[in-house]
């Protein structure tokens, strides 16, 4: 029952934080970021044995698994850029936020090149 | 890692909040300042080395390097 952790650290920091924001509210946004750093550590654990689910079934199901690793990287990056964009948005700089996010777009596009290259190959094929 | 850090960032500060109400209520507002920036400072610290632990972690589950 790690869920029960994981939400009885939220509760814990919420609260913890609604005093700390009072006093000063510098220290009440590092606290936030930290909580969210054990939840994401938590959960990275998990992802972790999905990853290798994943990297098994594409084995057996012989896909390339150079694919699988874009796909994975594009999901690291939209995970990383989520977490620095919601810790902007917590901290009321909401500029900053949707610039993380731009910046998260354009390197996913850049990862996935290579699968738009290779579709416009698989698709000249047929065609031709 | 998670939960005593997490306890420890909340006691600091809630400790450099008291101490610069105190030194504040003294008349001493400039050592208030300084008790507040080293809290923030050590926090930080604290909070670095954890998502730095983050992404290191996140890096090797989705083999961006």
């Amino acid at each position: 029952m790690e869920i029960a952790q994981v939400i009885g650290l939220a509760i814990i920091v919420t609260v913890i934080g609604a005093v700390l924001k009072q006093i000063k509210p510098e220290m009440a946004l590092q606290l936030s970021i930290l909580a969210g750093v054990a939840i994401f550590l938590l959960v990275m654990d998990k992802i972790r044995l999905v990853v290798e689910l994943l990297q098994k079934l594409a084995d057996q199901a012989n896909v390339s698994s150079y694919y699988l690793f874009i796909v994975l990287k594009i999901v690291g990056v939209a995970y990383l850029a989520e977490f620095g964009c919601q810790i902007c948005k917590d901290a009321g700089e909401n500029a900053l936020a949707v610039k993380v996010e731009l910046a998260a777009k354009i390197f996913v596009v850049i990862l996935a090149i290579p699968i738009i290259v290779a579709i416009m190959e698989s698709m000249m094929k047929l065609l031709a | 890692m998670s939960f005593d850090l997490i306890l420890r960032v909340a006691g600091i500060g809630l400790l450099v909040g008291i101490f610069a109400i105190i030194l504040s209520e003294a008349g001493k507002k400039e050592q208030a300042q300084m008790v507040t920036i080293a809290g923030v400072v050590v926090v930080l610290y604290m909070v670095v080395q954890g998502i730095s632990d983050l992404f290191v972690l996140v890096k090797s589950v989705f083999k961006l390097y």
